[in-house]
């Protein structure tokens, strides 16, 4: 029995609500029991955005994350606000473009991915959230990389289709990132 | 031979309404309408809350009782609910022009396809004779009972000319009802209106200029005169906007 | 069985209702419940169906009147200070006994207060909220599923009853996304003979209406209408109990404060303390019945809300006040965490003899 607790934390349109969407389809493809909950209001227009995705292979209680075991912090101030909440043992992962600091716990594994770097080289310049996330299944488990283009296709909207290859190619190069 | 009868849309119910007020005429008027029209059987109607909130006695189609100043949205849901019936309000000036002021401009702006009876005769008659948003100035009411001062409770409010600059509106006349030439003119418009929306025309209001000689503190006779006198000039008698040929066309 | 999908909690109120006949939606934007709106603004056009933004939510809520009033199902929805301004209207429902559906997606208060979950509105939804002796039905759903099966349950037993339903949910059930299987749905429209929806020169008119000058008969009114809740009361309470038949701390909780409190007794029971809990499905009727057993058998109840303890007048009525009744609560926006409730069930377990 496994119950993953993803925290992902970052400014409002770095893709942070569809990260954690494409997490909870992936869960969802896998039959898991799971739960999205993002922070909604003003904030979202620019200040700092997070979401919750909790999957589980029980009956998920509580939809809110107070201590994650698995942390995405897209900009300092998340990483600020969420590292010390995050459980020992858990793995934070930060986009070491934007963050100048280093994970400063030693009870957990940190990643650092230059993802918007990444991005902006790779011409994918708002993809960075999905090249952590392609870090994230390879080094957390939290669901398999198998079927990952299925549950893609189901969080990029039909308007959006020509965008699926993008999203792929982010995972990818998050997946393959050595570091 | 022309042979004087109650309209088959008014039930027997006898009026509460006080003596030589003009409610009844206008009663009569909407009911003589929907005779004409043949639509009683679908026809629904909005009581408001005032003098005219026992309405829904008096007319025998399906009735409903709205809250103070909601029924043109009461008559929005009802409409948009069965598009086939015909929906009319029947509101006084309180009602219409001060708590339910937001309800009367926005179903004009929506241009609801729905017929409004505003029965003003510048008071509040049911509470007692209190001061309406249509008082004239220098009107004495229980309320204003030294007049009422424009500079302190500001100005009446013109509805016809009001609503007349919102695109929703289709028809928009003010009548009255204290000379048999007026109540002539004044079934004509009622009649159109409701005609307007059996051809889905679009928001119709029909001011009518009503007395209340009981709060007003005369004789019914008088009150037709101070009607007359006082209301016309300051609320003046006419069309204040007709599209109706326009959006014929435009159905057609 | 239908196909999982995610869904907002507002997504499946909408969807569910739409499957259930609900073809007119009046309302007025407010966070966090816009969604709604939002999903039957697309929908409902589509469907032949009527969307329409009013100019408030007093309007919104008399148009409902209106089609209610016409024989249709028809819903609003709105977050708290929407719903103050609705509660004339909900009056007036009751006068007029009509059925229609309400959605709260609470928000914390007073006055305008924040946009952040509560559940501080469950006095004026269990107790009124408009003026005169009334009720309505309150639901109180605690996943998406329930968003949506709740919103079919609610619909219907308006019908059954004319009587308003409300969906008494917070911002958190409205955002967030769970997998949901969505019924067919469907129904069999309900007979409503007294609706004005036009005589047809066939019978007498119906008149819609709550005013009523002569005592004797408001009255009358009156004591029907309670005749017509406790037949609610009998009949349609509903609750769930989770590891109850031992327990001795009693938690009770619904919407977001039972999926808190549901982990905070699996952790209360890893610690050996014999927890358990009641959750109310319906706030009225509220399940009072299991809880005047559960007084029989438990030490405490602890009453865990998003406000600053309502429900627990409930709880020590149902309880006849035989036990402790404590609150655990966070309020504004907050929500307890499941260790707040822990830590309470403990403190009560080790007080409590």
């Amino acid at each position: 029995m496994k119950t993953n607790r993803i925290l992902i934390a970052g400014f409002g349109g770095q893709g942070v609500l569809f990260a954690g969407k494409f997490l909870a389809y992936k869960g969802l493809c896998e039959g898991r029991q799971l739960s999205w909950l993002p922070s909604y209001g003003p904030e979202m227009r620019g200040g700092t955005a997070n979401c919750s995705v909790i999957l589980s292979d029980e009956p998920i209680g509580s939809p809110i994350i107070t201590t994650p075991d698995t942390l995405i912090a897209m900009n300092l101030p998340s990483l600020d606000k969420y590292e010390a909440a995050t459980v020992p043992g858990g793995q934070i992962y930060i986009d070491s473009t934007l963050i100048g600091r280093k994970v400063r716990r030693d009870d957990v594994t940190a990643f650092c991915i230059p993802a918007t770097q990444m991005a902006s080289d790779a011409g994918l310049t708002t993809l960075a959230n999905m090249i952590i996330v392609g870090k994230l299944i390879r080094e957390s488990g939290v669901c398999a990389w198998e079927g990952i283009e299925d549950a893609l296709k189901k969080v990029v909207s039909a308007r959006h289709a020509d965008l699926l290859g993008a999203n792929l190619k982010a995972l990818e190069m998050g997946y393959n990132y050595e570091g | 031979m022309v042979v004087f009868d109650k309209p088959h849309a008014l039930t027997d119910v006898p009026l509460h309404y006080c003596p030589g007020c003009t409610h009844g005429i206008i009663h009569r008027l909407v009911a003589e309408a929907i005779d004409e029209l043949g639509i009683e059987g679908r026809t629904v109607g909005i009581a408001s809350v005032g003098c005219s909130v026992m309405t829904y006695n008096y007319f025998n189609c399906d009735m409903i009782q709205a809250a103070h100043g909601r029924a043109p949205a009461v008559a929005t849901g009802c409409k948009r609910a069965r598009p086939e019936n015909i929906v009319f309000t029947y509101q006084g000036d309180g009602d219409l022009a001060a708590i339910g002021t937001a309800e009367t401009v926005h179903a004009a702006a929506r241009g609801e396809n729905i017929t409004v009876i505003f029965v003003n005769n510048a008071i509040y008659g049911m509470t007692g004779g209190q001061m309406a948003p249509t008082s004239l100035p220098g009107q004495v009411t229980q309320t204003s009972p030294y007049g009422r001062d424009v500079k302190t409770v500001g100005y009446p409010v013109k509805v016809c000319e009001m609503l007349r600059e919102l695109d929703g509106a289709t028809y928009l006349e003010r009548v009255a009802v204290n000379s048999v030439k007026n109540v002539k003119a004044a079934k004509k418009a009622i009649k159109k209106a409701f005609e307007n929306q059996v051809k889905g025309l679009g928001f119709s209001l029909i001011e009518v200029i009503s007395t209340c000689p009981t709060n007003w503190g005369m004789t019914p006779e008088k009150a037709l005169k101070w009607a007359e006198d006082n209301m016309i000039p300051y609320y003046p008698l006419g069309v204040y906007k007709d599209i109706t040929a326009e959006k014929e066309a435009e159905r057609a | 069985m239908a196909e999982k999908v995610l869904m907002k909690g507002n997504e499946a109120i909408a969807e569910a209702a739409i499957r259930c006949g609900c073809r007119h939606y009046f309302g007025y934007p407010i966070t966090p419940q816009t969604e709604i709106a939002a999903y039957m603004a697309k929908r409902m056009p589509k469907i032949g169906g009527t969307f329409l933004q009013a100019e408030s939510e007093v309007a919104a809520i008399n148009m409902v009147i209106g089609a209610a009033s016409a024989g249709v199902r028809v819903m609003t929805s709105s977050s708290s200070p929407g719903i103050s301004l609705k509660s004339e209207g909900l009056s007036y429902m009751a006068g007029c006994d009509l059925p229609a559906l309400v959605v709260n997606v609470q928000r914390g208060g007073p006055g305008l207060g924040g946009i952040q979950p509560s559940q501080s509105d469950y006095f004026q939804a269990t107790r009124g909220g408009g003026h005169g002796d009334y009720r309505m039905i309150v639901l109180a759903p605690a996943s998406v599923q329930e968003m949506a099966s709740l919103t079919a349950k609610a619909f219907d037993l308006a019908d059954k009853y004319r009587m308003t339903a409300m969906i008494l949910a917070d911002g958190t059930m409205g955002q967030m996304m769970e997998p949901v299987e969505l019924d067919e749905g469907g129904y069999t429209p309900v007979d409503k003979p007294w609706a004005a929806s036009g005589t047809g020169m066939q019978r007498e008119h119906n008149i819609i209406n709550s005013l009523s000058l002569v005592p004797e008969e408001l009255e009358k009114l009156n004591f029907a209408r309670y005749e017509k809740y406790k037949a609610v009361e009998e009949n349609e309470t509903m609750y769930e109990e989770y590891m109850m038949d031992d327990a001795e701390i009693c938690v009770v909780a619904f919407g977001i404060a039972a999926r808190v409190s549901k982990n905070a007794v699996i952790a209360a029971r890893e610690a050996g303390i014999k927890a358990g809990m009641i959750r109310p499905i319906t706030l009225w009727p509220f399940p009072a019945a299991p809880i005047k057993a559960a007084a029989a058998r438990c030490k405490a109840f602890i009453s865990v809300e998003l406000n600053m303890g309502q429900m627990i007048e409930d709880v020590r009525l149902a309880s006849e006040c035989r036990r402790p009744v404590c609150l655990c609560n966070r309020v504004g926006g907050m929500i307890p965490s499941p260790e707040q409730v822990l830590g309470k069930i403990k403190e009560i377990n080790g007080g409590v003899q």
